[in-house]
């Protein structure tokens, strides 16, 4: 029989793998923009704040930091948890864990990305906004949002497809994703290159086809716009 | 915070940072020395190019710890494997690890240089034509030196993402920073102490790898950049 019978099984990893992906991405995508806003601002602080946020997340190991939050927030919650009078010992949810951490790192490297978009977008486009009298907030949603994010697209993909891959890192906080339903696969066959084999044939796939879908949105949100020939 | 505790594992982190700059340093080197090749077959086009592409694709689309755990528990699955005379390297955890960074670094690299090859101002090539070059005086003389110093800032990146790769390290049993990080927090249960005075270890050695990269542009590629 095919894989075993493991093909479900690792399925349902394939499932867990793309929406703690998503979720994360998503996650990314508000911190991103935040911590663009934040180094495009005039406030020092904000710029400060923003400055440590991307140069941490930049120079600190995935696995380190979710290290950090699984044990460290176990740590952290039940201390405040007893604090509060609360008895019962809390576990954290590694997919949670999961999320926040991987949310957190890449909302890091967005930022680089929502902010060299943002500086793509002509000046005379906000400058045109301001002279019709739209408030800041109009602008940034109805002007500069929509058309940084084509400027955004290609940076978008790349840290969506190491977004992806990097999820596999939290078969190590114990989370039931595809890598530890192949680990546990291996375990039970003892044919650990056929599984592992398998579970890279299955991230292989989720990356083909985010290439292929980010080409076409790619494609579809250039409409409009003029491209040089050489 | 408990210091004490972080002073008194110091000799653990000390033995992991230099695991982690062993290990770093092994793979950017050999994956640059296997990338240089891979890169001249890619631009230079035929079927071998498809094989290099192939290759970096498939390292480019799967994840380094998968890629970790195929060499160093998939191969075992095969006899000829355990009784071939590869055995003793392919059952020690630092070489399979230095392998996999090796092979996974070498594909990006492999793509980083490509790419710089690729957008060598024309004339460039034109001009060793014209001298009557041969290609492989060329791709000597004037392709490489010229590619590699405009791939140094995406290759500075590359280097910095290693660093950080090198902490799966820790997932097959070796002792890096990351796996003395854990090893003191199983042992004093002090997970904010022990996973952030790791963190502190890596961010230098970061900011150590983005000086050196610095130094580095401003003595190749600044030269070649418009005043």
């Amino acid at each position: 029989m095919l894989l075993h019978g493991f093909l479900p099984s690792l399925l349902q990893g394939a499932l867990v793998t793309i929406s703690l992906a998503l979720a994360a991405m998503a996650m990314a995508m508000l911190l991103g923009l935040a911590g663009a806003f934040a180094k495009l601002s005039e406030s020092r602080l904000a710029r400060g704040v923003a400055l440590v946020y991307t140069s941490l997340v930049r120079g600190v190991p995935d696995l380190v930091l979710m290290l950090l939050i699984f044990f460290g927030g176990q740590v952290g919650v039940n201390a405040v948890a007893l604090a509060l009078g609360y008895e019962d010992y809390i576990d954290i949810d590694p997919y949670l864990a999961g999320v926040l951490t991987i949310g957190f790192i890449f909302g890091g490297y967005l930022t680089e990305a929502f902010r060299g978009a943002f500086l793509a977008v002509p000046p005379g486009q906000r400058e045109a906004g301001l002279a019709y009298g739209f408030s800041a907030w109009q602008i940034a949603w109805r002007i500069s949002l929509p058309q940084m994010f084509r400027h955004a697209l290609p940076g978008l993909a790349n840290i969506w497809l190491v977004l992806l891959k990097s999820t596999a890192i939290v078969s190590v906080i114990g989370l039931s994703d595809l890598m530890t339903r192949g680990q546990q696969a291996a375990g039970t066959t003892r044919e650990p290159f056929v599984f592992y084999l398998a579970v890279a044939l299955i991230y292989l796939a989720f990356t083909s086809v985010s290439e292929l879908l980010f080409k076409a949105l790619q494609t579809r949100l250039a409409v409009g716009t003029q491209q040089g020939a050489l | 915070m408990n210091l004490d505790v972080i002073a008194e594992s110091l000799p653990v982190y000390l033995n992991g940072a230099w695991t982690t700059v062993q290990l770093l340093l092994i793979s950017l080197l050999l994956g640059l020395v296997l990338a240089l090749p891979l890169a001249v077959l890619r631009s230079l086009g035929g079927w071998p190019s498809r094989l290099v592409w192939a290759y970096t694709y498939v390292f480019r689309g799967t994840p380094m710890l998968v890629q970790l755990f195929l060499i160093y528990y998939g191969l075992a699955q095969f006899d000829a494997v355990r009784e071939s005379i590869a055995w003793p390297w392919l059952s020690s955890a630092w070489f399979c690890a230095c392998l996999s960074f090796v092979l996974n670094t070498a594909a990006y690299t492999t793509e980083i240089i490509t790419g710089s090859i690729r957008a060598l101002p024309a004339g460039e090539i034109e001009a060793a034509k014209a001298l009557g070059m041969s290609r492989s005086v060329m791709l000597r003389r004037i392709v490489l030196p010229q590619a590699l110093r405009r791939a140094l800032p995406a290759y500075g990146n590359e280097a910095i993402f290693m660093l950080q790769g090198t902490s799966l390290a820790s997932v097959v049993t070796l002792m890096d920073l990351t796996g003395a990080a854990r090893q003191v927090n199983a042992t004093h249960y002090l997970p904010f102490e022990a996973f952030i005075t790791a963190a502190v270890f890596y961010l230098a050695l970061t900011l150590v790898l983005v000086a050196l990269f610095h130094k580095a542009e401003a003595r190749w590629l600044k030269p070649l950049l418009p005043r």
